[in-house]
Formats: C-alpha cells, structure tokens, sequence
C-alpha cells in the first residue's frame, strides 16, 4: 500500500494484487481544479417499479448509477478496466484462493455507523441466500468462507483459485451494506445518501458530508430519473431538463452537438449483440453452417449502417480490442459469400429454409437478421426471419431455438464472460457448445499467478471461441451519452455508460 | 324548476327513487362487472410468456434462482389459488404485495393516482368548456364560416396523433422557445407553479386528444334540438336568443353531450399512457404498462379496478345527468 496521506492519487491508487500502479483520470481532469457544488439531473433509459435500492438486485443501468451514488464497493474497475481499491485497502492472497482483504478506516455509513469488517462478511454472504434473489448467486457460491478475521480484515476463502476476485468484487452488485440490512434501503458508504427514492419515478441523492474521500463528492445533489422515450430524452437534455443522459441513439448525436452547450461521449464497450447458433440442434450443429453463416455477416456494414460508425468490428469471440487480454493474432473473419457457398454445399443445405429468430430485446438484431438474410440468400442459404416482441423475448425465445439473438452486457473479467457464457456447464452457455480444451484453459487461467502465461492462456481460449464456437459476433456496440458541457471530470470506462455509472464522485459543475 | 309547480313537485319524489334505484342496480352490475374484469386480466396475463421471478431475474436468470424467487413470491402455488387468495384481499380492502417492488401495492399506488387525476382534472378542466364553446358556436353558425373553420379544426384535431401534437410542443415550447420544461417534473416537492408549468405541456396534448370529440358530439346534439319547435316557438316570443341557447336548447341536449364527455374522460386516466410516456409523466397508465411487463399480478389487477371503477362511475354519472335533465327518462 502506498505511503500516508490522503492525496487524491496515492488514495486511489494503491497496491492490489495483480494490478499495477495506475492513475485514476486523464491527465487534464487532474489538471482542471474541481469545483464544488451544484446539482444536476441525470436521466437514464429504463426505469419501473422493480427500481431497488437493494445492490444484489441491481439489474439495469438506473440501478446501477444509483447504487454507485449510495454504495461502494472494495474494488472499483478502472478506464483500463483493472481493478483499483474502494473500500479495501489491498486485497492479498499467496495462493488465490485465499485472500486477506485489508479495509479502509475511517469510513462511516450514511446512518453514521462505523465500517467494520462484520458489514463487509454479511454483505458478501447474503448473496448465497436464495431469498436475497441476488444477480450473482452463481458467483458468491465460489465464496467457501468469509469471515472477519480483525476489525478491519475479512479473510474470503474461495473454493477454487481465482485471481480475478478483486475484479468480480468490483461488480454493483457486490457493494456493501450495514450488517443486518435484509432488505437494504440506501444505508451505504457512497458519496451520496438517499434523499427521495420512489420506484420508477425518481431517486434524489444529497452530498454525504462525511464521505472518506476529502473534498468528495463535487456536487451536491443529483436527481435520477429516467425517460424510457429516445427522442424525450434527447430532448429533455436540450431543453435543459435535464444535464446527463445515456443510450443516445448515434441518429441523435448531430441534435445534440449542433446545440453548442451539450457534447456526447462515446464509450467504446464490451457490449454486443450475438447471433447464436445451438450446436445440440440441426442444422446449427453442423460446423460447416456455422462457418457460412460467419463469413455472411458484412461487419462493417453493421458497424456503419446500424451505429453509425459507433462500433468496434468484432470476431465472433467475446473479448474486445481494447481489453488487456485481447488477443490480436486471430485472423479477421469478413464477408465471404464463396466461402459460405463451399460450405453450405458442404453442410448439404442449398435451398433448405432455416428460422432465424430476432427481436428488438437484443439491440440491433432485427436489423442484422436483415442483413444476414440478405447475404444468405445471394449464397444460397434461405433464412426465415422471425421478428418477435421484446416482451417476454429472454425467457421464451433466447437459446431456446437453433438461431436466436443473445445480448451481452460488458463483464468485468475474461473469466466472467468465458464462464458464464461459453463454459460446458455454465449458466448461460449460449450455444450449448461443450469444448474439453476450453474448460481445462478456464480453470488454469483462473489460477495462473503469472499475468503473461494469463493472457497467452485466454489469447487461445479466444481463439477456440472464434474457430469452433456458434456465436457470431459482428460488432461491439459503443455507448453513447449526451451531456451538457459544463459537466466536466467524465472520462469513458468501458464498463458502461456514465463512468462505469460511478460519475457520481467524479464529476463536477462548471458554472 | 319542479318547485313551482304542485304537479311537478309530485313527481319529484319519484325521480330521485328511479335514480337511487338506478344507481343502486348499477352498483351491483359494477361488482359484478369488475368481478368478471379481473378473471379475464387475472387469466390473460397468465397466458403470457414468462412470469414475475423470469422478468425480474431477466436475461441472466439461472433455472435455480427462477425456483427460488418464484417459491419467495409465491408463484409456485396453481393460478386459482392465488386469484382466490387477491380476492380475499381486495374484499379487506387490502390490494396485496407488490412482487417486483416489494412494497404494498396500495402504496405504490398513493404516489401515481394523484398525479393521474390531477392531469385528469386539469385537462377536464380546460377541454369540457372549450369543448363546448366550439360545439355551441359552431351549432349556432351552423353553415357559416365559424362552424367550418371549427370543423376543421376539430376534424384535424381527431386526425393528428398524440405523439405528434405532443412531440411538436416539445420542440417548439421546451427545445426552441425554453419555455416549459419537456418533461414532467411532478413531485411532492415541487411548488404549484412548478407543478402548472410541468403539467402544461401534457395538459395541452390530452386536451387536443379530447376536445374533438366532445366539440363534435355539442355540435350534433345541439343542432338535433335547434331545429326542434320549441326553439322556434321561444324565438317568436322574443325571447333572446342567448338565452335559447343556454336554457331550452342544453338541458335537452345534454344527454348525448355528456355521455360524450365521460367517454372521453375516462380516456384520461388509462388512456394517458402515450402522454405518460413522452412527458415521462408518473401517472397510473404507466405504471399499469409497468405491471404488465414485470408480470406484476397484484399490481396489475389493482390498476385494472381503477381504470374498470372509473369508466363504470364516469358512465353511471353521464345516465344521471342525463336523467335529471330530462324528465321523460324517470319514467
């Protein structure tokens, strides 16, 4: 841990297993003094009655922004997507399964309690009761023990190694609550307390006096609320309604910027919309469909037509270009209509009428099933595309037929995503694919303490996704958010919109 | 009126039992209605794919989690068990749990009902008078210019669609001119002004939407009556023909005038939700649409009654009215 003092850096930027030094802003949000105080209203996409103050429910990006204002959790991602200390001081293990969590004193809860290490072991246990119903009950199953081994150590015991506990502790979901809270109401740590919070309507933080970090939070109040409607709220931001909002549609982005007094940033994410071929069904299962069907996809035409240019080209493989572990040697899959001729004869399936299932739940899809027809049928291949509502669309339709659409939010490790998504057994494993190989690289990863042999290990598991797997992936999808410009200290993390949704403690108001 | 005369003031009496008594038989067939309602809510919504623990848990939702949730919100118990169950409640008074907001659904319902009967009423308010103000003249320039140019107004008014209207008057008054705010901003909070200011914009979209029809229903029940002989009779004897208009020609035309207006209004409160959704305004339709997507149950038969009670109460008030003001009909 770097030395004494609470300068804005050596705060931050602590020793953590695994994860360098890094400096938290970009060089001219260091440079530009903070001001203090202020108040902005943030609008994001969706809202309803399932809105919670709840961290292990957290399930959209409103929750997400909220739970960043009213909790914290003992790591935080930064715009490198690495993680650095929040509410832990240094996270330490020898073996990676068993990890000394060191926190941070002095930290006190809205309600003016202490934060101890008893907080820090029931916040992480109740996500193994099912009836917190809590979004990663699959992951907090991994935590064989955690219990407090001092008033400010937690001692978490996994039950396999895994290096990438600092990074899974980053999650919203994992934020931390005051021991005893069953059903949490906004006793956090966070920079901002709740003020208001109606489920659907609004949510009103006001600045935490008494927040760790000196001089933090800038604002002094935010106010979230959320327009579901596009074009609202594009235009609450230009009439000044309101000062932040996520989801712009890259068709709005000259509105915004002809305005003079608002900008867009655009967050380049691990976001992306996959067309899912099941290898337990037919004719999906045959490789040689697969094969066609990947080189039918017009990648750039996607990335121009569908986002405007908001896009990063993708490689049928779920890591993104700007992660860590990227792995650049694979060879870029393009449109292709004689190679999926050969391998269409190949599959035997000239003329045979495939559906092909899309929806607006899965952001693009419609429109890329468009496009995959249309190259399909100029090489042979007719696909049937079914349109259906997005109502319902996740538990009725996704993975439950040969091709459907899947929509994956950004994760905060490789191992997350190839766990969740690609892994024999795990939860969702789209394509119901099984690769022995991939499955043992997985486990070697997790445990590999030689960050290296790490990403030459997960440079190949990309590689096995991107030869053998039926996911097509054609492009990552940016993030765009519209703001007025005297917000200033936003910087992209390519996690989500808003910072990560932790702009919160970040930002502040130049008036 | 009936007062003066001894003959009327006989019949009185009987007026208002043939109204208590309608209202009475109205309020039986209304249980039964609203009984009948919310099976066919409670066993549509049943049919739609996928339930609340599936919706709530969404895209991630792991097989166990789904068991799990749906055994805490009681979803693994047969669909009859639990309708029976909400009626048991509701016959308490007590409209259950919210599964998704895990709040009582009476609660979540104090917040949103209140703002949807005050952008009701303002719109009520607004458009019942304005509606027939162009009925009345256009009625009595039956022909002539005010009557075409209102016609067209109201014609065009029925044929634009809310968005529309409602998008114009964002880009003009909120995104040009910065006059009003774009979006609803209606909180405990708020001052009336704020509040006046917030609704104004929605308030002028609803009033577009029900001012047609209301302005056109005045115009064709007033012109039925103008044309009647008694009009004719009172123009002769000099009496004025303000007058007419206000005290021959409305009590007979009102029947049809107000029916129209409760139709209308009742569009208002469930009918709002395009309003709701532009503006983001927090009103009951939305959260009705609300209910609908997390497979809410409780919350979505609660919002139901209140749409089904105001419809059949707007009804009811419409025969009264036209009841009292037509003698003929206590017969």
């Amino acid at each position: 841990m770097s030395g004494g003092g609470f300068s804005r850096r050596t705060a931050l930027a602590g020793g953590l297993a695994g994860a360098g030094l890094l400096a938290f802003g970009r060089a001219q949000d260091v440079l530009a003094v903070p001001r203090r105080g202020g108040s902005i209203r943030v609008a994001t996409q969706s809202s309803s009655t399932a809105d919670t103050l709840d961290p292990a429910k957290a399930s959209v990006s409103t929750d997400y922004v909220r739970i960043g204002m009213v909790y914290e959790g003992l790591t935080t991602p930064d715009a490198n997507l690495r993680p650095v200390p929040a509410l832990a001081e240094s996270l330490e293990s020898r073996d990676r399964q068993t990890w000394i969590v060191k926190l941070r004193r002095g930290v006190t809860f809205h309600d003016g309690g202490d934060f101890t290490a008893d907080d820090v072991v029931f916040s992480l246990l109740r996500h193994k009761d099912p009836a917190t119903a809590s979004k990663l009950a699959g992951i907090a199953a991994e935590f064989a023990s955690v219990r407090a081994s001092g008033r400010h150590e937690v001692t978490i015991r996994l039950a396999a190694p895994n290096a990438d506990l600092p990074a899974i502790l980053s999650q919203p979901q994992f934020a931390i609550v005051r021991k005893g809270d069953i059903h949490p109401r906004g006793n956090g740590t966070g920079p901002f307390r709740v003020r208001h919070f109606q489920p659907g309507v609004r949510t009103v933080g006001e600045r935490f006096a008494d927040y760790w970090m000196p001089g933090r939070p800038y604002l002094d109040r935010i106010e979230l609320i959320a327009i579901p409607d596009e074009v609202s709220r594009v235009n609450a931001l230009l009439a000044g309604d309101c000062q932040m909002i996520n989801a712009v549609n890259p068709r709005s982005i000259r509105r915004i910027e002809a305005s003079g007094s608002h900008r867009v940033m655009a967050t380049p994410s691990g976001l992306y919309t996959d067309l899912i071929m099941r290898a337990d069904a037919a004719p999906t299962g045959n490789p040689h469909f697969v094969e066609a069907i990947k080189h039918l996809i017009d990648r750039p035409l996607v990335k121009r037509a569908l986002f405007r240019g908001h896009a990063t080209i993708g490689n049928d493989q779920p890591i993104p270009p700007f992660h860590p572990y990227y792995n650049p040697n694979i060879p870029q899959t393009t449109l292709d209509l004689d190679r999926a001729r050969w391998h269409i004869a190949k599959a035997g399936l000239k003329g045979v009428r495939v559906p092909l299932y899309c929806s607006p739940a899965a952001e693009g899809s419609v429109d890329m099933a468009s496009i995959i027809q249309e190259f399909g049928a100029q090489a042979g291949l007719e696909l049937a595309v079914n349109r259906v509502p997005a109502d319902g669309y996740w538990s009725t339709h996704w993975m439950r037929h040969p091709m459907t659409f899947g929509n994956v939010n950004p994760r905060p490790t490789a191992d997350l995503l190839f766990s969740q998504f690609y892994k024999s057994n795990g939860d969702w494993n789209e394509t119901g694919w099984k690769n022995e190989r991939f499955d043992r690289l997985l486990a070697d990863a997790r445990s590999q303490p030689d960050e290296a042999l790490r990403k030459e290990i997960y440079g190949e598991m990309q590689r096995i996704v991107h030869d053998k797997a039926g996911t097509a992936i054609p492009v990552f999808i940016s993030l765009i958010d519209g703001y007025d410009k005297r917000i200033k200290g936003l910087h992209p993390i390519p996690l989500g919109a808003f910072m990560g949704y932790r702009f919160s403690q970040h930002v502040w108001l130049d008036a | 009126m009936a007062g003066a005369f001894p003959q009327f003031a006989r019949k009185a009496p009987r007026g208002a039992s043939v109204i208590l008594h309608l209202v009475g038989r109205r309020a039986a067939s209304a249980l039964l209605t609203l009984l009948l309602v919310s099976i066919v809510v409670f066993t549509i919504s049943g049919l739609l794919p996928g339930d609340a623990a599936q919706e709530t848990l969404g895209q991630s939702a792991t097989p166990a989690q789904v068991a799990a949730l749906r055994h805490e919100m009681g979803l693994d118990r047969p669909g009859p068990v639990r309708y029976v169950q909400w009626l048991g409640g509701i016959l308490r008074a007590d409209p259950g749990q919210s599964l998704v907001a895990n709040m009582p659904v009476r609660d979540i319902i104090a917040e949103r009902l209140p703002n949807s009967l005050m952008l009701a009423g303002f719109t009520a308010v607004i458009a019942v008078p304005l509606a027939l103000a162009m009925g009345i003249a256009a009625a009595v320039h039956r022909g002539g210019k005010v009557d075409r140019v209102l016609s067209l107004a109201t014609l065009s008014m029925v044929a634009v669609p809310e968005f529309l209207v409602a998008t114009l008057g964002v880009l003009v008054f909120s995104v040009k001119l910065l006059w009003l705010p774009s979006i609803a901003l209606v909180s405990s909070e708020a001052s009336l002004g704020d509040t006046i200011r917030s609704c104004a914009l929605p308030v002028m979209t609803l009033t577009f939407v029900v001012v047609a029809q209301m302005a056109r229903m005045t115009r064709a029940a007033m012109i039925a009556q103008l044309d009647a002989g008694y009009v004719e009779m009172a123009e002769l004897k000099g009496v004025p023909f303000g007058r007419i208009v206000l005290w021959h020609v409305m009590p007979n035309a009102i029947g049809p005038i107000v029916n129209a207006a409760a139709l209308s209004l009742s569009y208002l409160l469930g009918g709002a939700i395009i309003v709701e959704t532009i503006f983001n305004f927090p009103g009951l339709a939305s959260l009705m649409v609300n209910a609908v997507t997390s497979r809410d149950m409780p919350l979505l038969q609660s919002c139901a009654m209140i749409f089904c009670a105001a419809y059949l109460l707007l009804v009811l008030i419409a025969d009264v009215v036209a009841i009292l003001s037509n003698p003929r009909q206590r017969a």
